[in-house]
């Protein structure tokens, strides 16, 4: 169908310098959204960081002018293609464009297959996830499982348990934060012992859920100082939103001098939110839904102190 | 295109309940008739978007501070799991079918359902398995606390070893949910199929049927993987098997293909007919033509097929290896495509057009705006390394109720609106409609929209409590959230005294094209009874001067004499 309009000849040069202006600011604003959307993040800690960063960065932008391009169009619509009241008559009958519609929908098509194909990429540079090896419950998991060859640290075995998290480095330290030297590539095995939890450090923009019968190898390479939250990203239970705890990044030296004092200090309770929560509940009468008891605190060397503020 | 002919009168069922049809109390007894159970369906979901309100905003109310301190976390754990499980199984997949109770036959002019008994059947299950869900709160132990997606092993620790538990009620509602869906699918889809009238070819049918037959297509596909993982998960928690268990050689992962298989789709299940209801409405209110119909009719089924081939995306930190992680990347990326094509057809749709802005109709943009965002956000989530990051955080809480609330719901009530007087014979007060609608859009867009942001700094959902760098999201999220419950006031106010006073509708008084319009406010039991119109044209002619149906002044008088 044709519009009922009759079609003007030569180029509508006021059609086409509105649209020209509307187009140059949308794509300042998408332009400036994406650089602001840097701001929305924890700061970069890790080599992975970044490349998401960039890579949100462009979505952002991308998704910007898209947004503002249809609700820019609605709103023109809104202002200017208001029936009067009482009027009954028809817009414009216009029943479609084959031109159009095969344009929106290749335009489309090539943008998400870029994004898709430069995520990929992306993807490669994270480079964290390695095999995942099955066990047998009540088997030693690390029996056959594979640690990263390019890591310079580690394997560091990561337990999660309902609710409290436990870190145990090659020389047999076990502590109840994670320390971690600066710039190195470091290899976990992500052990649970009972319910899916999930290893997620916003700063490092990683996450790896640890399920149970199965031990992940995962990798990242910290690339700045700090003491860091881990967070708890799978839903666990009762006191799931408290089993929390930090990551502390340090210079090698600094580090290095942890795990040798910390290796001559004895075993005692590490963190465990969990069980002073439920301590509490049981003293004023064990009211509220039912839960599993949390698992005994983790024996470790070092308990860390969960009073010092993170950085992010 | 392929056009049924039936003899509408093999399909006079007798309706088993006696007494007069117009009898209120038809509403409150077993009826086959499609339209009373739409009602039906309708009034007892909207009953349970009330529930489901109530469960959020004590919620909302917990999180407003960091500290967990309004409730026992165990309690909060089960407040969420059931404000999530009643809006999806109580309040959306009802709704939904009661809109297709009423549509469905009135739009392709047939006199009811294809199975009237077995359509009746499907809703009774609905009270059902209310029961049994809202029974969990009074169990021991309370009610299910796994959350709604209730992943194996949390989900079956069975604390107090009770074989009665609230778990387990759940799952049993969920797979009764899950019958009660697969009965109204088989019913949707053989109607449309079989049941439409002279004329109306494939391509001469409304959009609302087209994306209901879509997505009733994806409930007979995908629902008997969740039905069957309810019932393997249900068989973990009481009866000792080992699918799910590690302990037993079981795979907890394996539980979490089954249910995304569906449980993906079933986001396109819901949003689906609200396309539908947005072309409705976006074409009646522009007074034009929808751009590109068959284009955006065709799009429903790319949507179909591509939603069931995404599930993994929901697991990308799972331990998924890498290429399977690429692979449903880009399937999940492709289904951008089809959405797209029809989100620029309704924009296509208003320009040019002579827009009116009732209530349905800002329902319907304010939807769409919303849609839009939560397709932007979706993109972002489909990709790898994003959704490494934001997964499991509030991001994907805020995207998920951007589709599922601030297009889907404002969707469906632009449809409660704008068929209101079709069905119950009463025109609604648009003043109420308006501020509901005001109340509706601000109130959601403070909930959800601050919240991103704390998920893109790392807020992980489900918590009950957080770290004090999140509050200040959470506190206008709150507040957002309270004021959705306020917008819940007028809309009452408006439906209820509405259809008890409200001024008696014509047949057709927003001058829409489409077979229902042709009938009186409210229809007749068998809508068309014996003269069922032969259609001649596409749908939405909108000032293109072309008769919709063979003799259609017969039949707009007759509307306006009965």
């Amino acid at each position: 169908m044709t519009p009922t309009t009759p079609i003007k000849k030569g180029p509508n040069l006021g059609a086409i310098a509105v649209i020209t202006v509307a187009v140059a600011a949308n794509l300042a604003l998408s332009w400036l959204m994406a650089q602001w959307s840097y701001g929305w993040f924890p700061p970069q800690a890790s080599t992975a960081a970044p490349y998401v960063d960039n890579l949100f960065a462009l979505e952002t932008g991308i998704g910007t002018f898209v947004f503002l391009g249809c609700t820019g169009v609605m709103a023109w619509s809104l202002l200017f293609d208001r029936a009067p009241k009482y009027d009954e008559s028809y817009g414009a009958p216009i029943e479609g464009n084959t031109r159009l519609e095969i344009t929106w929908t290749l335009i489309p098509t090539v943008v998400v297959f870029a994004i898709a194909i430069y995520s990929m990429q992306v993807n490669d540079k994270l480079d964290a996830l390695g095999p995942k090896h099955k066990y047998a419950i009540g088997s030693d998991p690390l029996v056959g499982a594979m640690a990263d060859p390019r890591a310079t640290v580690g394997p560091i075995d990561v337990i999660a348990r309902q609710w409290s998290w436990e870190f145990v480095y090659p020389n047999g330290v076990r502590s109840s934060e994670l320390h971690l030297p600066i710039n190195q590539r470091v290899n976990f095995r992500l052990i649970s012992e009972d319910v899916n939890h999930s290893f997620y450090v916003p700063a490092f923009r990683l996450k790896q859920d640890i399920v149970p019968g199965s031990v992940i190898s995962f990798s990242l390479t910290p690339t700045k100082e700090g003491r860091f939250r881990l967070r708890d990203a799978h839903f666990s239970g009762a006191y799931y939103s408290q089993n929390q705890t930090d990551v502390l990044v340090q210079p090698q030296s600094t580090y290095d001098d942890w795990l040798k004092t910390t290796a001559k200090q004895p075993l005692q309770p590490g963190l465990s939110p969990g069980n002073e929560l439920y301590a509490k509940r049981l003293e004023t009468g064990d009211r509220g839904w039912a839960t599993v008891p949390p698992a005994p605190p983790p024996m470790v060397n070092d308990p860390g102190d969960a009073s010092i503020p993170h950085d992010a | 295109m392929t056009s049924t002919n039936f003899d509408p009168r093999i399909l006079k069922a007798p309706h088993p309940v006696p007494g007069a049809p117009d009898n209120w109390k038809r509403f409150f007894s077993i009826n086959t008739d499609a339209k009373v159970i739409g009602i039906q369906y309708i009034a007892t979901s909207l009953l349970f978007l009330l529930v489901g309100g109530l469960l959020a905003m004590i919620v909302r109310g917990e999180l407003i501070t960091p500290e967990a301190d309004l409730v026992d976390p165990t309690v909060y754990n089960g407040l969420y799991t059931m404000h999530g499980t009643v809006m999806l199984f109580l309040f959306l997949f009802p709704v939904l079918n009661g809109l297709n109770n009423l549509l469905i036959p009135t739009m392709i002019g047939a006199p009811d359902m294809a199975f009237p008994k077995l359509n009746a059947a499907a809703f009774w299950l609905v009270p059902v398995f209310a029961v049994l869900l809202m029974a969990s709160f009074f169990v021991p132990g309370g009610p299910a606390q796994a959350g709604w997606w209730s992943y194996p092993p949390v989900s079956i620790q069975n604390p107090l070893g009770h074989f009665f538990n609230g778990q387990m009620l759940w799952l049993l509602a969920v797979a009764l949910s899950g019958i009660s869906s697969i009965f109204g699918a088989i019913n949707f889809v053989t109607t449309i199929i079989r049941m439409r009238a002279p004329g109306m070819g494939f391509f001469k049918m409304p959009l609302y049927c087209w994306t209901a037959w879509g997505a009733q297509t994806i409930q007979l596909i995908g629902l008997p993987a969740l039905t069957g993982g309810a019932i393997m998960l249900l068989f973990d928690l009481s009866f000792g098997t080992s699918f799910f268990k590690p302990e037993g050689g079981g795979d907890p992962v394996l539980y979490q293909h089954f249910f995304w298989f569906y449980s993906h789709p079933a986001v396109y299940v819901m949003v689906l007919p609200v396309f539908g209801i947005f072309s409705e409405v976006f074409t009646c209110y522009s007074r034009k033509p929808l751009f590109g119909y068959k284009f955006v009719a065709l799009a429903s089924f790319g949507i179909v097929f591509l939603s069931l081939i995404v599930w993994v995306h929901h697991m990308f930190y799972t331990g998924t290896p890498n290429w399977m992680r690429i692979l449903f990347m880009f399937t999940t990326m492709t289904i951008a495509v089809p959405t797209g094509v029809k989100v620029f057809a309704w924009v296509a749709t208003l320009w040019r057009g002579k827009l009116r802005l009732t209530t349905p109709m800002l329902f319907c943009l304010g939807g769409l705006v919303n849609f839009i965002f939560a397709g932007i956000t979706g993109v972002m989530l489909g990709t790898v390394p994003i959704d490494i990051h934001v997964g499991n955080t509030y991001f994907v809480v805020a995207h998920f109720h951007y589709v599922i609330f601030n297009a889907i719901v404002l969707g469906v009530f632009a449809a409660v609106y704008h068929w209101f007087p079709k069905f119950t014979g009463h025109m609604y007060y648009e003043g109420l409609g308006k501020l509901h609608f005001a109340l509706t859009f601000i109130g959601c867009t403070l909930n959800w929209l601050p919240l991103h942001w704390a998920g893109l700094l790392g807020m992980p959902r489900r918590v009950a409590s957080y770290d004090p760098e999140f509050a200040i999201w959470n506190v206008i999220a709150s507040v957002g959230a309270f004021l959705l419950g306020v917008a819940a006031i007028p809309f009452i106010l408006n439906m209820v005294s509405s259809w008890a006073r409200g001024p008696k509708a014509p047949p057709n008084p927003w001058g829409a094209i489409g077979l229902e319009w042709l009938l009186p406010s409210p229809p007749p039991a068998e809508n068309f009874e014996d003269d069922v119109p032969t259609v001649l044209n596409n749908p939405y002619g909108y000032g293109l001067d072309q008769p919709q149906v063979a003799d259609e002044a017969f039949y707009v008088r007759r509307a306006q004499e009965a």
